[in-house]
């Protein structure tokens, strides 16, 4: 089988966020980056598919030069080769526009699966795979727990709303989206490190691919959210901020 | 202007956030000076139908098909697009669901545009619309414009408009029948299952402490075990502890875990994604614990320590043991 898995890079969880000059998105240059979670699943579910039906795995990533780190990630952890779509303006690109360079990148390799993340951390757009499945003509299946291949088709287990889920039958080229935490990550080997330097990375300009469309969506400002709520902060040491709390929950909340 | 808000069914069940989309397009419509219309999809739905009859609506179109019985991306996207292209609508609203992630994007590539998705708010300002959606968690929010001629697509996030503001009125429910195919529908679903029942039931807990990756590592759990047996009270998670295997799945709390109303809960070490505060908002009182000040969570809470949670539970057990 073979397998593309869409992997995106971006800020560690839990970085500072500053809106930058053009207000439009967030001060990049001092963050750091990181795998976005759900892919690093997606290419774990890669990987298990490759070991037991055999195939090649093919990591895609598109962005900026600084993503080649997110590349080695997975080469090291076992993907056969990578494809960088190279572009420095993809920030809050909307995700057509995304979607359509991913999916020509993909077009020309004819795989018989795609995996993408369930969701970015940063954009959270959830739509991504689910536009290059109608972009490619692929029929798709979202937020997966399981995949079992079955020659020219795979059965899938989603997840459904408030513990339900369901097993789906489509068939192949197909575009899954991975949901998190499914299985165990690899971690990546010495070996595996040495050998990702041998593994072939092929470079892929924005233009060669069309370009980025012109947005359909236009992103007017970002900003912090104005606090609704009137939440009591309770300042002071640890002790101090203890005690205020435990009064007010018997005195004032009365729920102890 | 009109706005057309397709409502979620299943098994001639609404789901409930359909008529928090419909309030946001209720809502959207007045200030554009329009009035908003409904969509429901499935195959026998005049009961459904009828529950819609006394809102304030244009028009409520029941698709129906054979091939709707049972939801598909496929069936779904194709019904959709044939009734875009016969009503025109300029907005198309979603409720975020798992089913509307599943297949909106797909139709909004149909007509070249995208989804708005996870949408908070609207503002409408001399008859441009702009749309609010979160990024990074809910940790910063974008305003947005959709560009061109439309048809605009956007799904409402879970709790952002209130079903309970719905206005009262008459609608008119008109049939639209779409020529599907069975050949063109790919996917074939199995029917829903739910794994083995829940062996613990956070539902009806009094006080809930709920643990978040703050927490760091599974060695450290027995710092928020302490603090919930000196309050008595049950142990939750959030998914990626569960994930993690650091806490059994019974313990989650959100829109895919247990959704819970105690009359305390306290958040530790947990950021307040969408995901998670569904189901929990519900809490009389919520304190939350977190070394970000800017964390979502504190939207929620009533009570809010700013701070590191390794040196706040303990000092919060010891208050807690002088009273017990
Ligand atoms: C379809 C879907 C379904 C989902 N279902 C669920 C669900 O049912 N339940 C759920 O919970 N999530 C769910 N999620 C995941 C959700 O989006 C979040 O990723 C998750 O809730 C984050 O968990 P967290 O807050 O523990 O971790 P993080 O977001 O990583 O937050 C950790 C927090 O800990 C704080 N922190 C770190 N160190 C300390 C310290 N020393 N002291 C104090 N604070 C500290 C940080 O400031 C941060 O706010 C779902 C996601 C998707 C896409
Ligand atoms: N720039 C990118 N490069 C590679 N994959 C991406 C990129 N953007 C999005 N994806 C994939 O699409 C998924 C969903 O992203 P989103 O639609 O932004 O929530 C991610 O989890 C990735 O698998």
């Amino acid at each position: 089988m073979k397998i593309i898995v869409a992997i995106k890079q971006v800020p560690v969880r839990d970085s500072v966020l500053q809106v930058d000059a053009s207000g439009k998105w967030i001060r990049e240059s001092e963050l750091s980056f990181e795998v976005n979670e759900p892919d690093a699943y997606a290419l774990e579910e890669a990987l298990q598919l490759k070991e037991r039906y055999g195939g090649e795995v093919i990591a895609l990533c598109a962005g900026p030069a600084r993503v080649s780190q997110a590349i080695r990630e997975a080469l090291a952890k076992g993907a056969d080769r990578a494809i960088h779509v190279e572009s420095d303006d993809l920030g809050a690109a909307d995700s057509l526009g995304i979607a359509r360079l991913l999916a020509s990148a993909i077009r020309s390799e004819q795989p018989d699966l795609v995996l993408t993340g369930l969701q970015s951390d940063d954009l959270g757009y959830g739509q991504t795979g689910v536009i290059m499945a109608e972009l490619l003509g692929f029929p798709h299946s979202t937020i997966i727990m399981q995949v079992e291949a079955a020659g020219s088709s795979v059965r899938v287990k989603r997840e459904l709303e408030n513990g339900w889920f369901q097993w789906m039958e489509l068939p192949l080229p197909a575009v899954l989206t991975i949901q998190s935490g499914i299985s165990k990550l690899r971690y990546a080997t010495l070996m595996g490190i040495k050998k990702a330097r041998t593994k072939e990375v092929k470079r892929l300009s924005a233009a060669e691919l069309g370009g980025l469309a012109a947005p359909v969506l236009s992103v007017e400002k970002v900003y912090l959210p104005q606090k609704t709520k009137e939440t009591q902060m309770l300042d002071g040491t640890p002790a101090e901020a203890a005690a205020a709390l435990v009064e007010k929950l018997r005195f004032e909340a009365r729920v102890l | 202007m009109s706005v057309l808000v397709v409502m979620e069914q299943y098994g001639g069940d609404w789901n409930r956030m359909s008529f928090e989309a419909l309030s946001a397009g209720q809502q959207i419509a007045a200030d554009m000076g329009a009035r908003a219309s409904a969509a429901v999809l499935g195959n026998g739905l005049s009961k459904l139908a009828g529950e819609l009859r006394g809102a304030d609506l244009e028009i409520v179109y029941t698709v129906e098909h054979p091939l709707l019985e049972n939801y598909t991306a496929d069936g779904y996207t194709a019904a959709l697009e044939a009734v875009l292209k016969a009503k025109k609508p300029s907005l198309v609203l979603f409720p975020h669901t798992y089913q509307a992630r599943d297949f909106a994007p797909k139709l909004a590539t149909r007509f070249s545009q995208a989804l708005v998705s996870d949408v908070i708010g609207h503002r409408v300002e001399s008859g441009s619309l702009t749309l609010v959606r979160q990024y990074f968690q809910g940790k910063l929010n974008g305003d947005l414009r959709a560009l061109g001629s439309g048809p605009h697509f956007a799904s409402i996030q879970a709790g952002a408009y209130r079903s309970d503001r719905l206005a009262r009125g008459q609608a008119t429910v008109e049939a639209f029948t779409p020529e599907l195919n069975a050949a063109s529908i790919r996917n074939k679903p199995e029917p829903p299952f739910r794994e083995a029942e829940r062996a613990v039931d956070l539902t009806t807990a009094d006080i809930i402490v709920s643990v978040g990756r703050g927490i760091k590592e599974k060695d450290n759990l027995p710092l928020v075990e302490e603090l919930a047996r000196t309050l008595n009270a049950e142990l939750a998670a959030s998914r990626p502890i569960c994930d993690n295997g650091w806490l059994p799945m019974e313990r989650q709390v959100g829109s895919s875990g247990q959704t819970v109303s105690p009359k305390l809960y306290i958040a530790v070490g947990i950021s307040g994604a969408i995901q998670h505060l569904v189901g929990m908002k519900g809490a009389r009182t919520i304190v939350a614990i977190n070394k970000d000040e800017n964390a979502p969570i504190f939207e929620v809470a009533d009570y809010g320590i700013q701070g590191d949670l390794f040196e706040v539970v303990p000092a919060l057990v010891k208050e807690l043991k002088k009273i017990r």
